[in-house]
């Protein structure tokens, strides 16, 4: 199982936001995405992920591999710590949710509404959400937000388990995580450098 | 799936949920109706099944834009978007249980409503049998226009003005079925009509919800 990404273009809305990406990713290897705001990083992962078609290029990951985690928790407030994890632990085959409950120490929160968490916790029950998934390759946009010293040590530490037992991780994030034998990709280089192109015929003034 | 369906339905149930929305707004209409109109119980007998049915469509829309944009304000719809379930799957289950929660109680209500609105007692069977057979195709349709817009910012009207003229045919054969069983005449041909209706939303709005979330998803 391997992640590879081929000169890869995306785009957001009609307007080409990435262009010739590529690289690949073995079992065992992770990738920091980096670059600066805007530059396209969760236009890529999106793309990673399914949700947003890529305009050319192509991914190869097998199919129903991929777990993204996204700026949103998809958490519900109305629901307790562990009526969220048992659904989604349910909607991905009824996996065990204890390792993520352990991994992310949530154990004395599991009875609390998730509306009543704050943001720290409500991001790690959202990160813990990706344990139960059981999925290799982890797509990950800003994991870290909003997280304290000892939780991103906490999160860094379940990415680690992750890798170790054979899995993937596409990471963006601006932080430090300690995890020392990642790659890293800066993907400045390939913001698309076209005048922005509307998708909109008329409004570009084009011929028609 | 039958997680999906358990949590949208207690979701549905817990505080905030938005359950008895429907059922509050199809009450109001209905006991309001002999005020406005007048007591006559020949009048309001005549005009009860057509009432009854566009209460019951009107309170139905209501909580139609639910269906999606919960989800998909807090990110749970991308989330399940790339979960093994397909879009398909998600956008049937939620119907059903918008269906379980705002078009069952609103058939359970209807007869109670009937008696205020003097609907001769042979329309009873026939009010239940349409409701039963009509409310579905309601939800099914109204995930496809919830689908449509679900990335709008107040997309409510917008949904309404695409929903409301898919709407026209089942209510046409429902309240066709039931004036027709009131009068003691034979309403088996539209209540036919109503389930072919149905059964033709229940089997392509799943598809058709599912293909505009995918585009509004990107």
């Amino acid at each position: 199982m391997t992640l590879v990404v081929d000169a890869l273009s995306c785009a957001r809305g009609g307007v080409p936001i990435l262009t010739g990406v590529g690289f690949a990713l073995a079992p065992g290897e992770g990738l920091v995405l980096r670059g600066p705001n805007g530059s396209g990083k969760t236009t890529l992962l999106r793309a990673l992920a399914g949700l947003t078609p890529p305009v050319a290029g192509r991914i190869d990951a097998p199919e129903d591999a991929i777990a993204y985690a996204g700026h949103a928790d998809g958490l519900k407030a109305q629901l307790s710590v562990a009526e969220n994890l048992t659904f989604w632990a349910g909607v991905f085959g009824g996996r065990d949710i204890s390792a993520a409950v352990e991994g992310f120490d949530l154990a004395g929160l599991l009875d609390r509404r998730a509306g009543n968490l704050s943001a720290g916790q409500k991001r790690r029950l959202s990160l813990a959400r990706l344990l139960v998934t059981g999925r290799p390759i982890w797509c990950l946009d800003e994991p870290t937000v909003s997280l304290d010293t000892q939780n991103v040590a906490r999160f860094g530490a379940a990415v680690r388990g992750h890798l170790d037992a054979g899995g993937i991780a596409v990471i963006a994030t601006h932080i430090d995580l300690g995890l020392e034998d990642v790659q890293s990709l800066d993907i400045t280089p390939f913001i698309a450098r076209t005048e922005r192109q509307s998708a909109d015929p008329f409004l570009s003034g084009g011929a028609l | 799936m039958k997680g999906l369906l358990l949590r949208d339905l207690r979701l549905a149930f817990r505080a905030g949920g938005g359950f008895g929305l429907g059922l509050a707004f199809f009450l109001i209409v209905t006991v309001l109706m002999p005020f406005g109109i007048g007591p006559e119980t020949a009048t309001l007998a005549r005009i009860a099944p057509g009432i009854l049915w566009i209460g019951a469509l009107l309170a139905c829309l209501l909580s139609l834009d639910r269906i999606f944009a919960l989800d998909w304000e807090d990110g749970s719809l991308d989330l399940l978007a790339t979960a093994p379930l397909p879009l398909e799957a998600v956008a049937a289950v939620k119907a059903l249980a918008h269906w379980i929660t705002t078009g069952l109680p609103l058939v359970a209500l209807s007869p109670v409503l009937a008696v205020l609105l003097n609907l001769p007692a042979e329309g009873f069977p026939w009010l239940i049998a349409s409701l039963t057979l009509g409310t579905p195709a309601l939800s099914a349709i109204g995930s496809f226009g919830a689908a449509l817009t679900v990335g709008l910012r107040r997309g409510g009207l917008l949904m309404s003005l695409l929903v409301l003229p898919l709407y026209v045919p089942t209510l046409i054969f429902g309240a066709e079925a039931v004036r027709r069983g009131a009068d003691g005449l034979d309403a088996a041909t539209p209540l036919a009509l109503l389930a072919g209706v149905t059964l033709a939303t229940l089997a392509a709005m799943p598809f058709a919800a599912a293909a505009a979330l995918r585009v509004n998803l990107r």
